[in-house]
């Protein structure tokens, strides 16, 4: 190392791009999840086979709205986050694998929208 | 990558090793279960996320959902999703202790390891021996 600064050491040692930033959301989004999907495997269990009414009469409740919604987003990012390293660590062709993160982010993206809106016409009397 | 930027970037580093020049171990047979969860959680979430679409459209819609879920397979299915969700959940815990750099050793990471999958299948069947079956 000697007298070098940091950064005279990585420069010119490619790009860090994002640096931790993907590492970083992705071990947020999963410590989140560890409360949030037992909530909802509770809320699973809780609702087997339940009819609309029965379904409404409780996410109406504004607090299991709001941790389903949580669950929700933390979830779609997590799934979005891990498919991404999938995606890169598979797919060699540049052009196919820019391809499938772009459709992976939009579909975890689109589903878990569609999925809070229902979980919000649910919690707003249907 | 058909565009050379630097001189330094483009020339040929070592790549990581691949599969193939591995010997088998069990925390390497646990990554790829880490990984093959994963995907299948992935599938599970748009379930999850079917059933409360199918849920605010409608009755009709819910049934359907119910006719497809209700039955050995669709159960069976949610087992897999139950199980798979657990074990990539103790194996997410293991990667958060890794992660602070503890539980590497020789032993320890095998240790840890069998708690993923033990404690796996564990919570699976206590979940759904108290919550379903009885």
């Amino acid at each position: 190392m000697g007298m070098r600064t940091p950064f005279a050491t990585i420069s010119g040692k490619g790009s860090i791009r994002e640096g931790t930033t993907h590492f970083w959301r992705q071990r947020l989004s999963a410590l989140a999840n560890i409360p949030l999907s037992l909530f909802l495997v509770w809320l699973v269990i809780r609702l087997a086979g339940a009819d609309r009414a029965e379904m409404v009469s409780l996410i109406a409740n504004p607090l299991i709205a709001g941790i389903i919604v949580l669950a929700i987003v933390g979830i779609f990012w997590h799934m979005a986050l891990g498919v991404q390293v999938v995606i890169e660590d598979y797919v060699h062709k540049e052009g196919l694998k820019i391809f499938l993160i772009i459709a992976n982010n939009f579909f975890a993206l689109a589903i878990g929208v569609l999925s809070i809106v229902a979980v919000l016409m649910l919690s707003f009397g249907g | 990558m058909s565009q050379p930027e630097k001189q330094t970037s483009t020339q040929n580093r070592p790549l990581s090793p691949h599969l193939e020049i591995y010997r088998f171990s069990l925390t390497m047979a646990l990554s790829i279960l880490h990984r093959i969860t994963g995907i299948g959680l992935y599938f599970g979430a748009i379930l999850l996320g079917w059933w409360f679409i199918a849920a605010a459209m409608g009755p009709t819609q819910l049934d359907l959902i119910y006719f497809v879920l209700d039955n050995w397979f669709g159960q069976l299915v949610l087992l897999g999703f139950t199980w798979a969700l657990f074990q990539h959940m103790l194996g997410g815990i293991k990667h958060f202790i890794w992660d602070v750099g503890a539980g590497l050793e020789p032993g320890q990471r095998q240790a840890l390891s069998w708690f993923t999958i033990v404690g796996g299948l564990v919570l699976t069947a206590l979940t759904w021996i108290i919550f379903v079956w009885i």
